[in-house]
């Protein structure tokens, strides 16, 4: 107790006279936190209340319900499908990047390359995103032309086609992999020299090393990033709506549409398919953080 | 370091591809709108098209205001938090990654629901409308500025910088903008460039919010050709410049790294 009041009075300068400083410290922040209440807490209140009222207004349980109807479930189902597609894939092709930039003994050059690219890239989304895989993978797109003039296959007549499931994750890919490799590079640099070689000098080969100590050090982090990276597909409006002009039945184009008409003729259901979204974003923002503090117990 | 291993050039070379093909794809398309040889019409184009200034101009104001705003709610907040109230750091963290948990469609319908209607109709008047959208982008960018504030202010002695400037007698506003705010240039600089390539071809709230900015123009002359692709080069340059700026403000400053998106 005296060790601390002496401690306070040595750092005292800075502080005015106790009582006065309580009341003015707290209106330092006010200003933030009424921007967040007013632009975060409200507009999300205002949702999460309009998803339990009906048309008068009373309270109802019956738009959480309508959640499960086929159709809606059939949304939040693709959703989810495309950002796990793109979550996996683009999470094990950005590992497999920074893997051969970190641990691959390439040239110093085309890491920093990659890092450069990669944080253009992870940014680089929306209507432009769109425009690009129209002008390479689209009908008359550079790539489709390619493929049917060098040899003679028109992927458009085996299955793929740009505005459907797989035409849209391939695009996402482009904004996926490389948020991967921006994230998951400086984890690789964690993986420490020392353990490798103590696994070596007990005899094991590099499977083992990799099966026993790599992997399970870097699982954490692996996991906790391609939630990540579901979330950044997940909440995707702007590339999906640009691409597809919103035939797809994404459960984000689905509430902009019903935002600009009330298509689902409820305002109640509206609000909550966007409730719905949230609570899904908040259960992978959980996980993530858990699994962040799962991976910072080893590395760095 | 051991010597290269052919699978890491492998990788490395299928990235290249995924990379630069649709970028080559869309520069190519971009070239050809004069029949028979390559040209610059298409860029030419979009670049003197009424639309474009106009809508250019909107989102390049909007992004200014963004990061103003944005700079002044967050620096004196994380300076305060650091000296005076550590224990709402946790509290305000949380806050600024809520963003990524309301999704910019969810941000949009928010918004729209709550000042959309009376007792606050902000959708009214153009300037309200602005200013709404502005709110809607500090939202947005919150997450990295806050990030890029922080790490700033964690690489300064903050308290000591404040009790030199306390004794010599100057009074907050003269501490906040002739001390805290110089010393965090670089911190500032990277999340101006963010916030400038979140904005700047940012839909989704400018659509609902029925702005004429850049993002919802794009879309428009989407059904146009080599205009669009032109455009997508066009933004691609931007966004590139935006990162290669970071990188070269934030040079031996960790932490710093350009992250972020609006997808």
């Amino acid at each position: 107790m005296a060790q601390l009041a002496t401690v306070e009075k040595f750092t005292a300068p800075v502080t005015p006279p106790a009582t006065r400083q309580f009341s003015l410290a707290w209106l330092g922040v006010v200003p933030f936190f009424a921007f967040a209440i007013a632009f975060m807490l409200f507009p999300a209140g205002s949702l999460l209340v309009g998803s339990f009222q009906n048309a008068e207004g009373a309270f109802t349980l019956e738009n959480i319900a309508g959640l499960f109807d086929e159709s809606i479930r059939n949304s939040y189902w693709l959703s989810i499908q495309i950002s796990l597609v793109t979550a996996v894939g683009g999470g094990i092709f950005g590992f497999l990047l920074a893997y051969a930039v970190t641990l691959g003994g390439l040239p110093k050059f085309i890491r920093s390359g990659l890092m450069t690219f990669s944080g253009v890239a992870s940014n680089f989304a929306g209507v432009p995103l769109a425009f690009a895989f129209i002008a390479t993978l689209g009908r008359v797109g550079l790539v489709t032309a390619l493929l049917k003039q060098l040899f003679g296959f028109n992927i458009y007549d085996h299955g793929f086609n740009l505005y459907n499931f797989w035409g849209l994750s391939v695009t996402y890919m482009y904004f996926q992999f490389p948020l991967m490799v921006l994230i998951i590079t400086p984890a690789l640099d964690g993986l420490r020299r020392e353990w490798r070689e103590a696994s070596e000098i007990l005899g094991a080969n590099s499977w083992q090393y990799w099966r026993y100590i790599a992997l399970p050090i870097l699982l954490p982090s692996l996991l906790g990033t391609m939630i990540l990276l579901f979330g950044n597909a997940f909440g995707a409006f702007a590339t999906a709506f640009a691409l597809t002009g919103g035939q797809l039945q994404l459960i984000t184009l689905k509430i902009g549409a019903q935002i600009r008409g009330d298509v689902l003729h409820n305002p109640g259901l509206g609000y909550a398919l966007a409730l719905g979204m949230v609570v899904i974003m908040a259960i992978s923002l959980i996980g993530y953080s858990w699994l962040q503090r799962k991976s910072e117990k080893w590395l760095r | 370091m051991s010597k290269s291993s052919p699978w890491a050039w492998f990788w490395i070379g299928l990235g290249v591809l995924y990379f630069f093909v649709p970028l080559f794809a869309t520069l190519e398309f971009s070239l050809k709108a004069q029949k028979g040889f390559y040209s610059l019409t298409a860029y030419q184009v979009a670049l003197t098209d009424p639309g474009f200034v106009r809508t250019f101009t909107f989102s390049l104001t909007m992004a200014a205001a963004t990061v103003l705003v944005g700079f002044l709610l967050i620096v004196p907040t994380a300076y305060w938090v650091q000296l005076r109230l550590p224990r709402l750091r946790p509290i305000v963290e949380l806050l600024t990654l809520l963003p990524f948990v309301v999704p910019g469609i969810v941000l949009a319908f928010g918004l729209i629901k709550l000042y959309g209607h009376p007792p606050f109709s902000f959708t009214e008047s153009e300037l309200s409308t602005n200013g709404l959208l502005i709110s809607g982008y500090v939202v947005l960018a919150l997450p990295y500025m806050y990030r890029a504030v922080d790490t700033g202010l964690r690489a300064i002695d903050v308290r000591t910088l404040t009790e030199a400037a306390q004794s010599l007698g100057a009074s907050w506003p003269t501490i906040l903008f002739r001390i805290i705010f110089p010393n965090l240039r670089v911190a500032l600089l990277s999340g101006t460039f963010l916030t400038f390539a979140i904005v700047i071809g940012e839909f989704t709230l400018a659509t609902f919010l029925n702005r004429p900015a850049f993002g919802p123009y794009m879309n428009l002359v989407g059904d146009k050709t080599y205009i669009p692709e032109a455009l997508a080069i066009i933004t691609f340059a931007l966004t590139w410049a935006s990162m290669g700026l970071i990188q070269f403000f934030s040079r031996g400053t960790p932490g710093q790294g350009p992250l972020a998106g609006t997808r």
